[in-house]
């Protein structure tokens, strides 16, 4: 199966700057399936954390309004290359992925 | 039911909770269903337990002026505000106007990007939580075509 969490993470002084772009739906619940009519049930990331050489530095909490195949991209102060960046995510439906980058 | 023995399972839960015990972050169960569900800024700000905000300057929201398209907007969130701890992003004209809280730690930067929905023209507007003060700033994004329905 292809990635579903792709991380960059590159040194940018004494701060990593750290790029994420993730394969999601982010269906809103408000969309009409064209041929029947139905709506569409929301079906979208809920929870984002990234942890740096294991230890926390970002905790997202998301609605369904972050655009269809979210892109998140934040700062760490203090890393250095080789550094660890994991990101994992869970939808509302239970899926969830994990992915791990070294920072360049 | 014991009703003792709830009490002081919760004294405990609560008291594991405040030595760091328990582990920090329980996915989905942390994720503040009232908030994000409010349908307009007060409701949600109420959710999140937020109270007065103070106008900044020091907050700087890059954004289009006008996006052709609601469903792909471009956000750019930097807080300069010493000690930022949080930057929650809310669509104002949204049908749930909160969009994502974002919370920082150990060396994260006053810094977001990341791309949004928006179902009309609002104003994007950022609260900054640092040093337990809560502060704002807003942007007007004219939006052409919505992104919220289909």
């Amino acid at each position: 199966m292809a990635e579903l969490t792709k991380i960059r993470a590159k040194m940018d002084g004494n701060t990593a700057d750290i790029k994420v772009l993730i394969t999601h739906i982010m269906e809103t619940g408000q969309r009409k399936d064209a041929k029947t009519g139905q709506i569409i049930p929301a079906h979208f990331i809920q929870n984002v954390t990234a942890a740096l050489n294991g230890k926390t530095v970002l905790s997202a909490e998301w609605s369904v309004a972050i655009a269809k195949n979210p892109f998140l991209g934040f700062k760490a102060k203090g890393a250095k290359t080789g550094d660890k960046i994991v990101i994992s995510w869970e939808d509302n439906k239970g899926n969830k992925d994990t992915a791990e980058e070294t920072i360049k | 039911m014991n009703p003792l023995r709830r009490t002081t399972l919760k004294s405990t839960i609560a008291l594991a909770a405040l030595a760091g015990l328990l582990p920090a972050r329980v996915f989905a169960a942390e994720w503040n269903k009232a908030a994000f569900e409010a349908k307009n800024v007060a409701e949600a700000l109420k959710g999140l337990g937020l109270g007065a905000t103070a106008d900044s300057k020091d907050i700087i929201i890059k954004a289009p002026e006008i996006a052709e398209s609601g469903s792909n907007v471009q956000i750019e969130v930097t807080s300069n505000i010493p000690g930022t701890q949080s930057i929650t992003i809310l669509a104002e004209k949204n049908p749930s106007p909160l969009t994502a809280v974002f919370e920082l730690s150990n060396g994260a930067e006053g810094y977001i990007s990341t791309r949004i929905k928006m179902s009309q023209t609002s104003n994007v507007r950022a609260i900054v939580k640092a040093g337990g003060k809560l502060y704002t700033a807003a942007r007007e994004v004219k939006v052409t075509i919505g992104g919220c329905g289909g």
